[in-house]
């Protein structure tokens, strides 16, 4: 539960945060922090212009992507206290919700019948199949670590023993991060500022997208964003008082958004064509892990 | 018990006979009938074996055969219920699908022939445990699968189709018979229990061969990769309720029969995990990497079943590791996936396949690329292709995510505590399982977007009929257990405890397992049934915000651009372009293109033909290759029937002299040695 209300917290002021950062980064004076929130409550309140060839399938896409992410957050703990969904297993649930979601946007782009949403609806399906390995075996190898199956037992029973072990919390930050920005998108995949139809991937897929719908996509990769910073602080917490907790949380989100911003400033996108070798690099990091923590427990023969 | 089992049979057989005697309008309508009634007596007899008496009885046989025991046990059951189910819904859907040929009568009787013998003959195979009438029973299933695939056979690639079928079913029944035959002569019993004593009593060595050689004869029913080149051939060719019940269950008896196998053979079980693990997750990606690139879509399932067989074979691969560790929850997971899967799988298939048909038979193309916006003109059949789409790709809240978890939570229980091979071998199952989900999701937001979404790309929707109810209302009770499953699937944990309590042998599994999964199971269906409760509430609160708000319909925005046609729409080809340049060095695309070129460019052109490395390497070339040795002898095919008696002469001379001659032989070498 707590959780939860941590990462709606969170994602108010996510995106913010990146924005803020790009911009005094590069010497602009920039939005405030809560801009984007205002955007999206501006959509919120807006009409909207739907294209002649959608279905059914336009209408009802964004509402299954936003409950399949608010879904999926429930399963995500918060050191000692467990998300409202747990249960052995419960990252497998996550995954498959998070893709659930993911199929509704990539019909829904479809469904427009426009080539610029084709093509992202096509990098998206590619990248985040790629993609998933990664997350499995990072989750795969700490179960074999802790011998546990469910985030919150993962999670809490995770002790920093050895050196090796700050090696493997380091990696898994680095690989959920990365998972992170191809999940939604972020450079150095894809540039989501960029006018809006030279973005390759997500942006492009909800070019049709206006009004309540619009902005309820918008605030999902917020919140999908503070999901991400939400498993990334836990690898910090372990098992703290919840004092200790929420501000680790909190600075673990800060810092994850300012670090995003810093790397958005100064890194430009990929050509199209390298994103798949880039993506692939995840799993071989996550294997990295796997054979970390098979060292870490001397199961080499 | 035993009277139910023969009216079952003796339904079948009166039925053939009276069958041609009906008026078309009839048949359609006597065959629906027979089948529930055989659905309904298979079903009694079913269910009377979960609740607590297996059936147990032995007709005579003959001095050939022996005795020939017929045991209905849990296992068999479970199979009953799933074959049963799916022929039933296949029966009424094909009742409609098949209107469209209501003038070809003769050829009608024959298929609805042909179609009750193969369900007769499938829920025989599930019961009779004496080999050669098994393998006799195997054969009428075969033929009769054979006749259903090619109602269409005045067309060539039919034709074509079904003798490759024909062929390759044989060489299934070829293993068969000769794995048999081998327990046979050690033992002298065809009774299954033959395949027990025989294997306790050998090597371990030679009992992991004789496993090898029932499960090369079972995986080529089955589709394991590499013995899969018949499905994607063999469903396209056949009408959609075949290709649907042939996927969903016909192909599954090969699963019973590994099953069966397993059950009954005694042998290094850890080596058989290892070979069943490995050779699934290989058969799962490999088809489903396959489907990607199809262009027919009855094709693109048929990898999908090659795929789906491969996730069972995983979930049996845990469970035979299970046996060989003695490790009670993976035994439970393992088999529990695989059962449970199989009846999945049946269902998401059989509907898939259902709902391809009604697209064929109202636009008469399955090719992915010349379709589109079908949703506008088939929306009742474009929604049940979507769970369907869903369901495959295991996407909660509907049942293939139940069976994928329970494989998973398998594989991420055994990470730990059996040692560093196993360790190694879970990850790889795991990294396979899981780009088979992310590949099915590409692969299925394709079928789907590209058929039913956007614009029609090359035949309009004018020439498109109008749905009729009646096509569509045989599936709602497959949507209807695919919720089932999905919402309540603790429900059917208890059932599928029973078959899988018998791989536990002597131990039977501990009932705190069944309840601690049965628990975890439960929660999942709640989630599921909490995710259709948000996916609802915020499409409520979307529509109570958007009452108040301007609404208004316009072209697709297109950069400014205000003459969209459907021809800048995206295609199943350009859809998957990134992922076909990905995957070129592993398969064989043929490609062919003319760029549009100069000021008043030409007709530009663009086709790829996916062809399967394997079926290339395993089929084709050695075929090539006999062909080409036997055609120096083709002068002996003179055409001269003379020629043909001297033949036959000739044959007949040589049966009676070559046993003569090798007792000459013997003699000689006899007299030889005396020297």
């Amino acid at each position: 539960m707590i959780s939860l209300l941590l990462i709606i917290v969170a994602s108010l002021f996510f995106t913010g945060i990146i924005i803020r950062t790009k911009s005094i980064a590069s010497g602009r004076k920039g939005p405030g922090v809560f801009q984007p929130m205002k955007d999206i409550f501006r959509l919120f309140r807006k009409g909207a212009v739907y294209s002649k060839t959608t279905s059914i399938i336009f209408q009802i896409a964004p509402s299954f992507y936003f409950a399949s992410i608010l879904m999926a957050i429930l399963a995500v703990p918060l050191g000692n206290y467990p998300g409202l969904i747990s249960f052995q297993g419960d990252f497998i649930l996550f995954a498959y919700l998070l893709a659930f979601g993911k199929f509704f946007m990539i019909i829904s782009a479809l469904d427009t019948g426009s080539s610029f949403e084709g093509m992202g609806a096509s990098r998206e399906s590619l990248f985040s199949m790629l993609a998933e390995p990664a997350f499995f075996i990072v989750m795969g190898s700490f179960a074999l670590l802790t011998g546990q199956t469910s985030f919150h037992a993962i999670f809490s029973t995770l002790h920093y023993g050895s050196n090796i072990s700050y090696m493997l919390g380091i990696l898994a930050t680095f690989v959920f991060g990365i998972i992170a920005l191809i999940e939604n998108s972020r450079m150095p995949i894809d540039d989501p500022k960029t006018h809006l139809e030279l973005t390759m991937i997500h942006e492009v897929m909800i070019l049709d997208n206006s009004g309540f719908d619009l902005g309820l996509i918008l605030h999902a990769t917020n919140l999908k964003f503070a999901m991400y910073g939400a498993i990334i602080s836990n690898f910090f917490i372990g098992d703290l008082p919840l004092m200790y907790t929420i501000p680790i949380f909190l600075a673990v989100q800060v810092g994850f958004a300012i670090a995003i911003g810093i790397f958005e400033s100064f890194i430009a996108r990929f050509r199209m064509g390298h994103n798949p070798q880039f993506v692939f690099i995840l799993t071989s990091v996550a294997l990295l892990i796997f054979f970390g923590v098979l060292l870490l427990l001397q199961r080499f023969v | 018990m035993k009277h139910l089992i023969e009216a079952f049979n003796l339904i079948a057989i009166a039925a053939a006979i009276i069958l041609p005697l009906l008026k078309v309008k009839w048949k359609g309508i006597a065959t629906v009938t027979a089948i529930s009634v055989q659905v309904a007596l298979a079903s009694i007899v079913s269910i009377s074996v979960f609740t607590g008496s297996l059936v147990e009885y032995s007709y005579v046989g003959s001095y050939i055969t022996g005795a020939i025991p017929i045991r209905v046990d849990y296992l068999s059951a479970w199979f009953i219920l799933v074959i049963s189910f799916t022929f039933l819904t296949g029966a009424f859907f094909g009742m409609q699908y098949m209107k469209q040929y209501k003038d070809q009568t003769a050829n009608l009787s024959l298929h609805a022939i042909a179609y009750l013998l193969a369900y007769t003959t499938l829920i025989d195979i599930c019961i009779v445990q004496n080999g050669l009438a098994f393998l006799i029973v195997w054969e009428i299933m075969a033929l009769s699968s054979f006749i259903i695939i090619i109602f269409e056979h005045t067309k060539k690639d039919v034709l074509k189709a079904g003798i490759n079928f024909l062929i390759q079913s044989h060489i299934c029944i070829l293993f068969l018979t000769l794995s048999f035959m081998w327990v046979k002569i050690k033992t002298g019993t065809f009774d299954f229990t033959g395949i027990t004593t025989y294997s306790s009593q050998v090597p371990i060595l030679i009992s992991v061969g004789l496993f090898i050689f029932f499960f090369f004869g079972f995986a080529i029913k089955a589709g394991f990769v590499p013995f899969h080149t018949w499905l994607p051939l063999a469903h396209p060719a056949a009408p959609a309720h075949v290709s649907g019940v042939m996927s969903g269950v016909i192909i599954k008896i090969g699963i019973y029969g590994i099953l069966r196998i397993i059950l009954l053979i005694k042998t290094d079980f850890i080596a058989i995990g290892y070979f069943i693990l490995i050779i699934s997750v290989i058969s799962g990606l490999y088809g489903v990497m396959l489907a990607i690139i199809q262009h027919n879509l009855k094709k693109l399932l048929a990898y999908h079943s090659i795929e789906n067989i491969g996730i069972i074979g995983m979930g049996i691969g845990l469970g035979c590791l299970g046996i060989g560790y003695n490790n009670q929850p993976l035994i439970f997971l393992g088999f529990g996936g695989a059962l449970l899967h199989t009846l999945n799988h049946s269902l998401f298939k059989s509907l898939l396949f259902f709902t391809s048909g009604n697209v064929y038979r109202y636009v008469h193309s399955l090719n992915i690329d010349s379709l589109g916006g079908l949703i506008r003109k088939l929306p009742r059949t474009a929604i049940l292709f979507l769970i369907g789409s869903l369901a495959i790709c295991g996407l909660p809240p509907f049942n293939g995510f139940i069976s994928e978890f329970l494989i998973y939570i398998g594989m991420f229980k055994s990470i730990t505590g059996l040692g560093f091979s196993v360790t190694v071998l879970m990850m790889f199952a795991i990294l396979g399982l899981v780009l088979i989900g992310g590949l099915a999701m590409i692969c299925f937001t394709k079928a789907f977007s590209i058929v039913f979404l956007g614009t029609p790309r090359h035949i309009s929707l004018e020439e498109v009929h109008n749905e009729e109810k009646s096509s569509v209302t045989p599936l709602y009770p497959i949507v209807f257990f695919i919720l089932v499953i999905g919402l309540i699937p603790s429900l059917f944990l208890n059932v599928i405890s029973l078959p899988i309590s018998q791989y536990a042998g002597a131990m039977p599994i501990n009932t705190e397992i069944i309840t601690d999964y049965g628990k975890t199971l439960s929660l999942i269906g709640l989630y599921a049934a909490i995710l259709i409760a948000f996916v609802i509430l915020v499409y409520l609160v979307r529509r109570s915000i958007n009452k108040n708000t301007i609404q208004s319909v316009n072209e697709t925005w297109g950069c400014g651009y205000v003459g969209p046609t459907n021809k800048v729409q995206y295609t199943a080809s350009s859809y998957i372009r990134t992922y076909r340049k990905l995957v070129q060095p592993i398969f064989k695309i043929r490609k062919f293109k003319t760029d549009a070129l100069g000021i008043f460019p030409n007709k530009a052109h663009h086709e790829t033909h996916p062809y399967d490395k394997i079926e290339e390497w395993l089929i084709d070339k050695p075929l090539g290759l006999i062909r080409r040795f036997l055609s120096h002898f083709t002068f002996l095919q003179n055409g001269n029937v003379q020629a043909y008696i001297l033949y036959g002469f000739i044959f007949i001379t040589l049966i009676v002299l070559i046993p003569e001659i090798y007792e000459k032989f013997l003699l000689l070498i006899k007299f030889l040695n005396q020297l």
